[in-house]
């Protein structure tokens, strides 16, 4: 089971991981993994687990192109990030690393705190309480991103960018 | 089909038509990194994507301007590493400490031109549309794959356009114009959209860069400003990049210039905007001009107006970071530098200065600062507990004369 860590609208960068904390600014870059939400919800980072899932207002990750935002949340093992819109440099980074996206609003539906399953090749959420909620239909781009853990790896892979003819 | 600004230049590096929506990959023009994220950029180039050598060395520039001169051993290090970097890979484009800030050094160079896909490490980097590029801002691993191939993948984005009418009053500004903008389309209301300003061909190049940078703050991909009118004339503009009648546009937003008011967006977010007249008696700590929306020489300029042959308000600093080395001389130049300091003004290095809260400026727990930049979050500037109000410069050389928020009106002779 994974967590729903709900969060509301237009969280910023800042707020994710504030420039402070940014990964050449610490001495370990590893301890990235302490700073994601460090001021704007400080309980987040010491008890997130691998899988657990983020549910967000309108314009989620809007600010700055700083990468470590949606690093941290990588390194900590966010499982997927759910928000009626992403801001655009957040959405692309966050794909460009692998962290699974949906765009659908489920801040009615779901509360902080709940426990849910999600099966990312069916794209179906089920709640503690039964429910099933079939999040939309991830492009074939971005699941060609996510398989390989990353774009990185894809055109290490593949020498190509997804959806490219080589 | 009529085609967008952005659909044109997208269309031309793809090599083929292209619509709104397609996801396309396209070649890039320009590729800029910047102190702060270079390391990262560079140790992903290398290790994580296995390329020894960056794609085409004249088309890559590496600007030192975010922590410029360094403030800690760390980013000395880091940005000493960064130059050996460059010597190696023997690139052509190096700016470094004093130089700038990115996007108008690569503006001032003649670097950055119309029809052209820039791309930065920065969000900011929508400010290349001052000059009719593509900008557009992206991350350390879309960086680093540019850097490898010259190419990346892009989501042909819709249009928002902004059309403006008339002309501004005495004390409002582009700056003015782009926070009413944020104020009606709010922090998405371009989301994944290109923002075209029309009816602004009477704006330098300078002013064109304020309304360019700001359009990231409404979430826009790219912000582009046409390259006509005089102040464009110098632009080399392919004869295929022009404003077509019958272009498809998610939106327009009419301004009315000659009755916008000056506006000023308050903490902690950028489209929390209200005319300035409706904000009541806010007493200001800091007043800080500088950044690549408003530290340019004609920034300084219109705050030098308001304040020659006058002195700042006891207890209020008024710090002056110029956008670039240029801007500075010129300043310095005309008199208006000696105007600023004999205000009582005091002036940083060329560069981002405290824009993002790590050197030169930082505020403290309570501070209230106008701020003459793009971005009032929580804890932009420094201390988390510090206040941030955006404004033009007309406003922040008038509420450095009074040490409160003031209109300029009240204080122009
Ligand atoms: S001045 Fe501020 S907004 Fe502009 S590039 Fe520098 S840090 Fe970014």
């Amino acid at each position: 089971m994974a967590r729903i860590w709900k969060f509301g609208s237009d969280v910023n960068t800042d707020q994710i991981v504030p420039g402070r904390y940014a990964p050449y600014m610490l001495k370990n870059e590893d301890d990235l993994r302490k700073y994601p939400f460090v001021e704007a919800r400080p309980d987040f980072a010491p008890n997130v687990q691998p899988g657990d899932i983020i549910v967000g207002g309108n314009n989620f990750g809007c600010g700055s192109s700083r990468e470590y935002a949606p690093l941290a949340l990588k390194l900590v093992g966010v499982g997927a990030i759910i928000a009626p819109l992403f801001a655009r440099i957040f959405f692309r980074n966050a794909l460009n690393l692998g962290i699974p996206l949906f765009t659908i609003d489920l801040t009615e539906q779901l509360q902080d705190g709940q426990q849910v399953q999600l099966d990312l090749a069916t794209g179906v959420l089920t709640t503690d309480t039964g429910e099933q909620i079939q999040l939309p239909e991830p492009s074939l781009f971005m699941r060609e991103v996510w398989q390989a853990g990353g774009i990185v790896p894809f055109y290490r892979q593949y020498g190509r960018f997804p959806g490219e003819v080589a | 089909m009529p085609q967008t600004l952005a659909e044109q230049i997208l269309s031309h590096a793809a090599g083929r038509s292209v619509q709104a929506g397609e996801v396309v990959t396209v070649r890039v023009d320009l590729a800029m990194i910047h102190d702060s994220l270079a390391p990262g950029i560079i140790r992903l180039l290398h290790e994580d994507l296995g390329a020894e050598r960056v794609w085409d060395v004249d088309k890559v520039a590496v600007v030192i301007d975010h922590v410029a001169p360094a403030a800690t051993v760390q980013t000395a290090t880091h940005q000493a590493n960064t130059r050996k970097w460059v010597r190696e890979q023997n690139i052509t484009h190096l700016f470094d400490v004093g130089r700038g800030i990115s996007h108008q050094v690569l503006v001032e160079e003649r670097l950055a031109q119309p029809g052209m896909i820039v791309a930065g490490s920065d969000s900011h980097s929508t400010g290349y549309g001052a000059v009719g590029a593509f900008g557009t801002g992206m991350g350390s691993t879309d960086m680093a794959l540019i850097l490898a191939t010259g190419r990346t993948w892009m989501r042909v984005p819709e249009t928002v356009r902004i059309l403006a009418r008339g002309q501004f009053r005495p004390g409002v500004s582009a700056k003015d114009l782009g926070l009413y903008a944020a104020r009606v389309l709010r922090a998405d209301g371009a989301t994944y959209a290109a923002v075209e300003w029309h009816g602004v061909d009477f704006l330098s190049v300078g002013d064109r860069m304020t309304l360019a940078t700001l359009s990231i703050e409404v979430g826009g991909k790219a912000g582009i400003v046409p390259p006509t009118g005089a102040p464009a004339a110098d632009l080399r503009v392919p004869d295929w990049l022009r404003v077509e009648a019958g272009a498809t546009y998610l939106r327009t937003v009419e301004v009315d210039l000659d009755t916008l008011e000056p506006q000023i967006s308050m903490p902690p977010f950028v489209d929390n905007v209200a005319d300035l007249r409706d904000v009541g008696k806010v007493a200001v700590d800091v007043v800080y001009l500088g950044t690549c929306t408003n530290g340019r020489y004609e920034d300084m300029a219109a705050a030098a107006q308001i304040l020659r042959g006058r002195t700042i308000a006891k207890g209020t600093r008024m710090i002056v970071v110029p956008a670039s080395s240029e801007s500075l001389q010129q300043a310095a130049a005309d008199g208006t530098l000696t105007t600023l300091l004999a205000a009582g003004a005091t002036i940083g290095t060329p560069g981002c200065g405290a824009c993002i809260g790590r050197h030169m400026g930082v505020l403290a727990p309570g501070e209230v600062c106008v701020f003459t930049g793009n971005r009032n979050f929580r804890g932009r500037m420094g201390s988390p507990d510090a206040q941030i109000y955006l404004t033009s410069p007309e406003v922040a050389a008038a509420t450095a004369l009074t040490g409160y928020i003031t209109h300029p009106q009240d204080v122009m002779a």
